[in-house]
C-alpha cells in the first residue's frame, strides 16, 4: 500500500502522539497542533492511538493512491476532492486504487488529518514518529514526489473493494458530529488561566489582555501563535531565568506582542509567563488563521484540569464507540 | 545536645497548565540552585510517583509533566493531590548530595577556523588568546540544563573573566560542536544552528545523534571538563567519529 505524493501543499507534516520524555534533553514533544482530532482521525480507521497520519496546514495535498486504502479526513474543513466526488469528512471512506485526491483548501480552520488505515510508515526517532521541523527530527514535511508506505494491512476492509468503480465510497452508515471537536468560530473566547507573571502587567495591560480583541499574525506556525493587538507591559522590567514552558503558554516578549506556544514549542523560555491556554481550548485556538480574532476569557486552573479530564473522558469513550461499530461493520 | 536538623529548603509549586507543575528553587542563575534542582531531580525519580511522564531540569527550576488522569481522586484538583505529593517526596531530599556525578572529557580545538570569535574576544576582555583558551579549558563546570535546542548544554562555573556579551547580530549558522561563550555561561552547539555567542573553539565529538544511544552525550548535572587538543587531534577524532 503506498500513496503518491503529486503536490505538498503549504505544510504536510507526519504526527503522532507526540515525542514525550525527551524533555530533559531539549527535545520538544512536537506532535499535532489538534491533538484531539488526530486521535479521532486514526480511530476512525481502525487505527491504534499512536499511529502515524498526515497533519495539513491551510493548503493541502494532492495524492495519488496506488493500492485500496481506508482514511478519514477530520479537524479542518479543506475543500478535498477526488475529480468532482467531494470527500466526506469525519467518517471512514474506501478510496479505489489509482484514486487522485486533492485536499485543496481550508474553507474553516487551519490544521486537518487524514488517518490511512494501519498508519502511516514513518520511522520513530526517540519514540515517536512525529515531524519537528526546527530540530529537524522525523520525516521532513512532505515534498513533491514523495512516496508514503503504510505500516499494517488496512484493519478495516483488508478484501474490501469499492462498489460500482467509484473513487470514494463512505464505510458504514455513521459519520460523526464534529461540533465538539472543530469550532472555527473566532468569536469564541479561549479560556485562559493566569500565568506567573500576569500580576506582573502593568494595569492597562491587565485589562487589556481579557477585554480586547487580539488578531493571529501572519508568522504563526507550529511553534506558536503571534498575537497582535494591544501592546502589553510589564509594570517594571523582570530579570528571569528561563524556565521550563508547555503548549499554551502565553509569552510575553520585550516588544509586547504575546506568543502562545503551541505543539512544536521549545522546552524552555525565558520570557514571562502571562497565561496558560486551558487545554480544552487549545485546539480550538490553533484551528484560527492568521487575521483570525482571539479573544481571551478567565478561568482558574482548577477548573480547567476538571474539564479537560471531562473532556479526555468523552474522547475516550467516543473512540470506543467509533471501533464498536467499526468492529460490526468488519463482521 | 543534638544540633538542629536542618530545615528543608523552601520551594514555590506551580501548576503549568492541565499535566504539568512547576518547582522553583531560586530565581537567579548560580550554583546552589542548580545543585538542589539537580537533587530534586533525583529524588522524585526515586519516588516514582504515578503518571509522570517526564522531569525537566532548568537553571532554577524543574517541570514534571504528568498525566492528571493518574491524580484524579476526590474532590481536590489532580495539580494540588500531586503538588502535596511532590512536597512529601522533597521534604527531606534537596539537601541531599547530588546523584551520580559523572565526569565528561570534551576536547575543544581553541581559536582559528574553529573559533573565529577568540581573536576579537580576547581584545575586548584585555587578554591574549591563549589565556582565554587556558582559562577556559581549566573550569569544572556543571551542565545545569539542556535546551534551545536538543542536545544544547547550558554550563554553568565559567571564569568571570571571560563573560562576554552575545553578539548584536546572530549567525544565520553556527557550525555543529562550536564552543561559545554567551554572558555569564558557556555552551556547545548540538548541531548546525543560528546563535548569537561567541565561537572560541570547536569539539569533535558529536553531542546529539538522536538514532544514538544515548542520543545526548552530556545530562542534566554531569560535569564537563574542556581539554585544548590541535587541530591535527581535531580532525582524527573526527575522522575516527566518522568510521
Amino acid at each position: 500500500m503506498s500513496v503518491e505524493v503529486m503536490r505538498a501543499g503549504l505544510l504536510a507534516t507526519v504526527q503522532d502522539h507526540g515525542r514525550h520524555g525527551h524533555a530533559a534533553l531539549g527535545v520538544g514533544s512536537a506532535g499535532p497542533m489538534d491533538a484531539p482530532a488526530l486521535r479521532l482521525a486514526n480511530a476512525l480507521v481502525g487505527n491504534v492511538p499512536g499511529d502515524a497520519v498526515l497533519e495539513i496546514g491551510l493548503i493541502g495535498p494532492r495524492l495519488r493512491f496506488i493500492e485500496t486504502a481506508t482514511i478519514a479526513l477530520t479537524g479542518a474543513e479543506f475543500d478535498a476532492r477526488a475529480a468532482t466526488a467531494p470527500l466526506p469528512a469525519w467518517r471512514p471512506v474506501h478510496v479505489a486504487a489509482g484514486t487522485v485526491l486533492d485536499f485543496g483548501r481550508a474553507r474553516r480552520g487551519a490544521w486537518a488529518y487524514i488517518a490511512i488505515a494501519g498508519g502511516i510508515d514513518a520511522a520513530r526517532v526517540l519514540g515517536s514518529a512525529s515531524t519537528d521541523v526546527n530540530a529537524r527530527l522525523g520525516r521532513a514535511p512532505l515534498r513533491d514526489g514523495d512516496v508514503l508506505g503504510v505500516a499494517r494491512a488496512d484493519p478495516v476492509a483488508s478484501g474490501g473493494h469499492p462498489r460500482d468503480g467509484a473513487a470514494l465510497h463512505a464505510i458504514g452508515t455513521f459519520s460523526l458530529d464534529p461540533r465538539p471537536w472543530f469550532d472555527p468560530d473566532p468569536s469564541r473566547p479561549i479560556r485562559l488561566a493566569p500565568g506567573r507573571h500576569a500580576v506582573a502587567l502593568d494595569a492597562a495591560s491587565r485589562d487589556a489582555l481579557h477585554a480586547q480583541p487580539f488578531r493571529v499574525a501572519a508568522d504563526s506556525n507550529r511553534v506558536g501563535l503571534r498575537l497582535d493587538g494591544p501592546r502589553l507591559a510589564l509594570a517594571e522590567a523582570l530579570e528571569l531565568v528561563s524556565e521550563p514552558v508547555a503548549a499554551g503558554t502565553l509569552q510575553l516578549p520585550p516588544g509586547g506582542q504575546p506568543i502562545a506556544l503551541m505543539a512544536e514549542h521549545p522546552t524552555t523560555g525565558g520570557y514571562p509567563r502571562i497565561g496558560q491556554v486551558a487545554a480544552i481550548d487549545l485546539a480550538r485556538l490553533a484551528q484560527r488563521r492568521p487575521g483570525d480574532t482571539v479573544r481571551f476569557a478567565a478561568i482558574d486552573i482548577d477548573d480547567a484540569q476538571t474539564r479537560y479530564l471531562a473532556c479526555e473522558n468523552q474522547l475516550d469513550r467516543l473512540c470506543a464507540d467509533i471501533a464498536a461499530r467499526l468492529d460490526g461493520i468488519a463482521r | 545536645m543534638t544540633p538542629p536538623r536542618a530545615q528543608p529548603p523552601a520551594f514555590d509549586v506551580e501548576p503549568l497548565g492541565e499535566s504539568a507543575l512547576l518547582l522553583r528553587f531560586g530565581e537567579r542563575i548560580d550554583a546552589a540552585s542548580n545543585a538542589r534542582v539537580h537533587a530534586a531531580v533525583g529524588a522524585l525519580r526515586a519516588a516514582a510517583l504515578p503518571g509522570l511522564v517526564d522531569i525537566v531540569p532548568a537553571y532554577a527550576s524543574l517541570a514534571l509533566h504528568y498525566e492528571p488522569a493518574a491524580w484524579n481522586e476526590g474532590g481536590t484538583a489532580p495539580w494540588r493531590r500531586l503538588a502535596d505529593a511532590v512536597r512529601g517526596a522533597l521534604a527531606t531530599a534537596v539537601d541531599a548530595p547530588m546523584p551520580s556525578t559523572r565526569t565528561v572529557d570534551v576536547p575543544v580545538c581553541y581559536g582559528g577556523e574553529h573559533g573565529p570569535d577568540l581573536d576579537a574576544l580576547a581584545t575586548t576582555l584585555g587578554l591574549d588568546a591563549a589565556s582565554v583558551a587556558a582559562r577556559h579549558a581549566c573550569g569544572d563546570y556543571r551542565v545545569a540544563m539542556l535546551g534551545f535546542a536538543p542536545g544544547f548544554p547550558y554550563l554553568l562555573g565559567l571564569d568571570a573573566a571571560l563573560h562576554a556579551p552575545r553578539h548584536a547580530r546572530p549567525r544565520t549558522r553556527v557550525p555543529r560542536g562550536s564552543v561559545a561563550i554567551g554572558g555569564a555561561q558557556t555552551g556547545i552547539y548540538p548541531s548546525e544552528l543560528p546563535g548569537g555567542w561567541q565561537l572560541i573553539g570547536r569539539t569533535p565529538l558529536v553531542l546529539f545523534d538522536p538514532l544514538r544511544e544515548p542520543a545526548c552525550l552530556l545530562a542534566p548535572g554531569d560535569v564537563v571538563r574542556f581539554r585544548a587538543i590541535t587541530p591535527a587531534a581535531f580532525e582524527a577524532i573526527e575522522r575516527e567519529a566518522a568510521r
